[in-house]
């Protein structure tokens, strides 16, 4: 169980991996995460299932090389076994008929983008898709969107690929069109998720949005992932992960995934040795 | 409060040095100390204890073994009736329960049953293993036979595991379903090695292992597989749910969202089941700065305050808003407590918290409380005093107040009634509302003892197997 059957590098740090999980790859719905560990002494992470088959019985998860355990993971090669994997988590993305919907993943958000926005072009919608990233090498999954979608509007910060600017620019143009918008769903960086959550709240376009707070179980066990929605303490795994991005307390949200930074950083520099295991 | 404690002192680490590590606390008693205290039972004709015990372990039986000095067939008796006395001998509070019964406690000198318990086990694990024979005088199915029914077991706690234990020994195929990449469940994740050394945990698990319970790890019943797809699609007979009360309750005052407040989950879990307290070793965190509040007044909060405490922080206060009298978590915690130098506020709550800037709680502000008319749990309401608010300077607060029901199963099982605070309604033998599934432990009763949910697990596997029965014929 949890064997690598295909490593691929999308960009420099992300990587997809397929492995192999029946159990989790029928269960899973769009929109649910897993939680995995690496190795006896590592941390539980969280990670949203980006794909799966049931019939081959994989699973596909795609991941930034940022923090040690994403680090070790991305050290793992074809054959290789994650130690640990608890899924499917969360609630899975509500799927309607909405009419014409916009879904955005900035960075590797994108990545949990394209499970929801494959369900909701089966489900029938008009899918515009909405894809930023700092620069064209950071920009993943374009092709695979692009199957997926009815429009595809790529941004970056500097301008390498598609429009220079922000998903929200791209989205306040989109408002601007005469054609009504009906749905929003946004996953991304915090401030990216915050941003969209404003512009579409002036325009009363109902928004959900997919957070991603530090866990621990994922099964309501701790309260680590809790956050402030509507004013209401909320647990993101198993309240979530998505909730209405109209409501959602983001500064918050910021904030709390502040509070281990410091201590990355020793663990970073403690997981040299681990790595020649 | 008088006790057997004070006729029989079990040695112990030494507290300037045990706050300072997380190996156990309690050392045991000398096998002098266990055959005198065995002397001193009565071996009453009607033995009282028996009825204090919720698994009606024969105690005076075993006593009189170990008076004897047959150790290991003392130990043979008290694993007749419960799976995990090494456990049990260290976190049931035998001062309710066993003890309490005691006719000698009248006189103040209950006989050391718990003690006497844990030497039982402990001697049996030691000496079974230097003969590599680990576990081999415990429990061999005694009858697999035709029965081939397959029982599902969801949660690895106290609960889960005697109910296992007890089908497996009838015959049955039992898998045990465990959220958590290791399982035990709070026996792992709640409770500190210094008060419960988790290779004690391993060894019962493996010991179930042998047995031919199936274990799987990992996995989340009501995500990765609802309760009804075990029964109709996995062909299981009977399901039992064993899920604990793991759903952490704050107090829903303001600020309490703020960083390095934790639940004790939060925090227990960290430290005991991700060992943060080896933290850079491991990789799991946990931030708790110079000064810790923890609030509450239970056994969690004392494992709280005293982990707390061992991972090298200068002061930790328990914040808990009656006096000690009317504290749930044992005599012997709290006197570890305070010999470690827990700094106790009694008859005080916070009211809210503030942080700075970047959202890192920095004071509690608390009220002090007075103690009023008695509530419905019968001890004495605290009623808070007007105008006597006072802060205290903290880096981080750990939040000990209970714990609510986990929905995650209820929610996902169709037909299973709960209660209004969402614990699964059952009836006196464990049947919930829906056919061929059972639940136990604190899932059904909410928070209560490793040996009340052992008990609901016993009573449970004997449901499952008569109704099974009954079924067949």
């Amino acid at each position: 169980m949890n064997k690598i059957i295909s490593k691929r590098k999308l960009s420099e740090g992300i990587y997809r991996y397929t492995f192999e999980n029946k159990e989790l790859a029928i269960a899973r719905k769009p929109g649910q995460f897993l939680i995995l560990r690496v190795h006896d002494k590592g941390e539980r992470i969280p990670l949203t299932i980006m794909d799966s088959d049931s019939e081959k019985g994989t699973v596909d998860i795609i991941f930034q090389a940022v923090g040690k355990t994403t680090n070790l993971l991305s050290d793992l090669n074809e054959g290789d076994r994650i130690l640990d994997v608890a899924g499917p988590l969360g609630n899975p993305t509500l799927i309607e008929n909405f009419g014409r919907c916009v879904a955005i993943g900035g960075g590797v958000g994108t990545a949990v983008l394209f499970p929801v926005l494959k369900a909701l072009k089966e489900a029938g919608n008009y899918v515009i898709a909405i894809i930023g990233a700092r620069d064209k090498d950071t920009l993943i999954l374009i092709d695979e969107v692009k199957a997926i979608s009815d429009e595809l509007v790529i941004t970056t910060d500097d301008g390498s690929a598609g429009t220079k600017g922000f998903v929200t620019d791209a989205l306040n143009q989109l408002i601007g069109r005469d054609d009504k918008i009906d749905y929003v769903y946004a996953v991304g960086p915090v401030v990216m998720m915050k941003n969209t959550a404003v512009l579409t709240k002036e325009h009363n376009i109902k928004t959900e949005v997919s957070l991603n707070p530090i866990m621990v179980d994922g099964t309501g066990m701790c309260g680590s992932c809790r956050c402030m929605v509507d004013g209401k303490e909320r647990f993101a795994c198993i309240h979530g992960p998505d909730f209405d991005g109209h409501k959602v307390d983001f500064n918050l949200l910021t904030q709390r995934l502040k509070m281990f930074e410091g201590r990355e950083q020793e663990s970073m520099s403690c997981g040299c040795e681990k790595k020649e295991e | 409060m008088p006790g057997p404690k004070e006729i029989i002192y079990m040695p112990a680490q030494d507290p300037e040095k045990r706050k300072k590590n997380f190996d156990e606390v309690a050392l045991g008693l000398s096998e002098e100390q266990a055959v005198s205290e065995a002397q001193r039972c009565l071996n009453c004709k009607k033995p009282l204890c028996m009825q204090g015990c919720p698994v009606g372990i024969s105690i005076p039986e075993f006593i009189m073994l170990i008076k004897e000095r047959k150790f290991l067939e003392a130990a043979r008796v008290i694993k007749k009736e419960n799976l995990l006395p090494a456990i049990c001998g260290r976190v049931c509070p035998q001062e309710d329960q066993c003890e309490k019964a005691c006719v000698l406690d009248r006189t103040g000198k209950a006989i050391a049953i718990g003690y006497l318990e844990r030497f039982a086990a402990d001697y049996e694990m030691k000496n079974s293993q230097h003969k590599k024979e680990k576990g081999a005088i415990s429990h061999q199915p005694s009858a697999i036979s035709s029965q081939q029914c397959k029982i599902a077991v969801i949660g690895s706690g106290p609960s889960g595991l005697t109910c296992a234990s007890e089908l497996r020994k009838k015959g049955y195929q039992v898998t045990l379903f465990e959220a958590f990449h290791k399982p035990g469940g709070v026996l792992m994740y709640g409770i500190p090695s210094f008060r419960l050394p988790k290779e004690i945990v391993k060894y019962e698990i493996d010991n179930l292992r042998k047995m031919g319970v199936e274990i799987k790890v990992n996995s989340v019943i009501g995500r990765l597989k609802t309760v009804d797809q075990l029964i109709k699609d996995e062909g299981y007979s009977a399901v039992y749910i064993a899920t604990g009360a793991g759903h952490p309750v704050f107090m829903g005052i303001v600020g309490e969202e703020l960083n390095y407040i934790y639940s004790s989950n939060e925090f227990l879990t960290r430290c005991n089941l991700m060992e943060a307290y080896k933290f850079p070793e491991t990789d799991t965190p946990i931030v708790l700065g110079k000064r810790v509040a923890v609030i509450g007044g239970g056994n969690t909060a004392m494992d709280s305050a005293r982990c707390a405490l061992r991972m090298g922080t200068e002061k930790v206060y328990c914040v808990y808003r009656r006096s000690e009298k009317e504290m749930p978590a044992r005599v012997e915690e709290i006197e570890h407590a305070k010999e470690e130098g827990i700094e106790f506020m009694f008859l005080t709550a916070p009211v809210r918290y503030t942080g700075d800037e970047d959202n890192n709680v920095k004071k509690a502000v608390c009220i002090k409380m007075e103690l009023g008319e008695p509530d419905a749990s019968g001890r004495r309401r605290p009623v808070p005093i007007e105008g006597s608010e006072f802060e205290i300077e903290v880096d981080s607060v750990i939040v000990a107040i209970g714990t609510n029901a986990n929905p995650l199963i209820s929610d996902t099982t169709d037909n299973l009634e709960v209660n209004k605070w969402g614990y699964i309604t059952t009836d006196e033998e464990g049947r919930t509302t829906k056919k061929q599934v059972y639940a136990g432990g604190d899932i059904v009763t909410g928070s209560a003892t490793v040996i009340e949910a052992m008990g609901a697990g016993k009573k449970a596997a004997h449901i499952i197997d008569k109704d099974l029965c009954r079924d067949r014929s």
